[in-house]
């Protein structure tokens, strides 16, 4: 069954992808870092390579991914993120790092 | 009546500012990208409303922008649903991957370290087809997209050069910079990278050679080193594509032979340390220069900011100070941010890091300021429009 997630993106990539505050993925499968990753990509191409690499998919040193208050940057793409996640009950928040100026 | 349109790529974003032929009243037009670092955008000598932009930011990395309509609206050219055959979108137009295995160069202790993409520097439209653009990069290679910058592939002969593992970074990163197109003869570009030096190709990008002779750079162990010299800037007028003129870390160079050798034309000049140089729009020994105290202190020498003036090729300079600021002025001029017009009195431009763009209708007697307080200057283009 498909399950529809919610992605909270950072302000730059909203405007580069021309979207709200808030998108809607339908996932098939596993709820995963990456496979909302490689849903996101698909669905706004302009945000290959601005999340992670465009070849080793590794993600962007100043990228972070925040779920249920929680940091997950770290955590292994292909585990599974929490039921909340996949009822859409809790958005994924993937954020800029707070750094620079 | 003509028009000037200029391009001004910023710390936080892109400018576009048009006046009339009179070059009095300007239209300040933007930001564009807002937030991002604009390294450089420049339009197509084809079709001057097709322009190019590099958006790029430390924690979203590289975007290739494009307009065809002079920049009032903007596109991802690779960014739309387009579907590979394997099924995934191509999303090709941010990509740019080094061909085969990357290889490594010097590093700043001396070891060697892999060659990482990290932004697009410069852009280079073609002479003769709207879709053809190409890309310096850092760390350094020549990239070139053939379907208006939807996909990019590397020329990597240059980065193949044997010399390439000698390459090492400048203060700024290991940028390709500078990119110039031979307007009589197709198959031959420059291309300038800081800290490697200067290269030419002539059969279109296959194959290269280091063009650094006569150049000395201190503390180099080896004198006449083949590379290793942190060119900043090079121009060439495009109806004598064999003679360049060179700012270079320290000393401004100036070559006859298409590269081949370099003689020093630094002359009475305050210091010959700077960033940009340019020509003269209709006086190919006419060049401009912007003398910086020092590697070490990037503002102009006593606080003011001058524009160094040459009508004989080098040597014998003249200071233009009218209207630029002679007094407690610390800004910088970053090297891609000056440029010519090609009206009939040839406008020269430049934008400093304080946010300020000058502007000179009469080739530089005398100045004013377009726009006080844009976010730093990285990039000045102008077009010359109908």
């Amino acid at each position: 069954m498909a399950a529809m997630i919610r992605v909270v993106l950072p302000h730059h990539l909203r405007t580069l992808a021309r979207v709200g505050s808030e998108v809607q993925l339908e996932l098939n499968g596993e709820v995963t870092q990456r496979t909302i990753l490689d849903a996101l990509e698909t669905k706004y191409p302009v945000l290959r390579g601005t999340m992670r690499d465009h070849v080793t998919h590794d993600r962007r040193p100043l990228v972070r991914f925040f779920v249920c208050g929680e940091d997950l940057s770290h955590q292994p793409p292909d585990a599974k993120l929490p039921d909340a996640i996949a009822t859409a009950a809790e958005p994924v928040f993937i954020m800029g790092a707070i750094a620079g100026g | 009546m003509s028009k000037v349109r200029l391009l001004v790529g910023t710390r936080k974003g892109a400018f576009v500012l048009t006046s009339d032929e009179k070059r009095k009243d300007w239209k300040v037009d933007g930001p564009h990208f807002a937030g991002w670092e604009i390294y450089h955008m420049k339009g197509s000598p084809v079709d001057q409303d097709r322009l190019y932009a590099s958006q790029t930011s430390a924690w979203f990395g590289q975007i290739i922008q494009r307009s065809d309509d002079g920049g009032k609206t903007w596109d991802t050219p690779g960014g739309g649903p387009t579907t590979s055959p394997q099924g995934m979108p191509m999303g090709e137009s941010n990509k740019f991957v080094y061909d085969g295995v990357p290889g490594t160069h010097q590093w700043y202790d001396g070891t060697q370290h892999p060659w990482e993409f990290k932004r697009v520097w410069h852009l280079e439209p073609s002479l003769d087809d709207r879709d053809h653009v190409y890309a310096g990069v850092e760390d350094a290679a020549l990239f070139e997209s053939k379907d208006g910058g939807k996909s990019w592939q590397e020329l990597s002969g240059l980065r193949k050069h044997d010399t390439g593992p000698k390459w090492q970074p400048g203060a700024g990163g290991m940028c390709l910079h500078t990119i110039l197109l031979d307007p009589k003869d197709r198959q031959r570009i420059f291309i300038a990278i800081s800290a490697a030096g200067a290269f030419r190709t002539d059969d279109g990008g296959k194959t290269w050679k280091p063009i650094n002779r006569g150049l000395h750079s201190q503390y180099m162990p080896d004198p006449i080193a083949e590379v290793g010299h942190c060119v900043h800037r090079i121009a060439m007028h495009p109806s004598r594509p064999n003679t360049l003129f060179m700012q270079k870390h320290w000393d401004v160079m100036r070559s006859d032979d298409a590269g081949d050798s370099w003689r020093e034309v630094s002359g009475n000049l305050p210091s010959d340390f700077g960033f940009p140089i340019d020509i003269h729009a209709h006086e190919p020994e006419t060049i401009y220069v912007v003398p910086i105290k020092s590697d070490s202190e990037h503002f102009p020498p006593d606080g003011k900011l001058r524009v160094y003036r040459s009508r004989k090729g080098g040597n014998e300079w003249e200071e233009l100070t009218k209207g630029l600021p002679q007094r407690d002025c610390y800004v910088n001029v970053l090297r891609d941010a000056m440029t010519v017009d090609s009206l009939d009195s040839c406008g020269v431009y430049f934008g400093t890091t304080g946010g300020q763009v000058y502007g000179s209708s009469d080739a530089g007697d005398t100045w004013k300021p377009i726009v006080r307080d844009l976010p730093a200057v990285l990039s000045v283009e102008a077009q010359t429009l109908p």
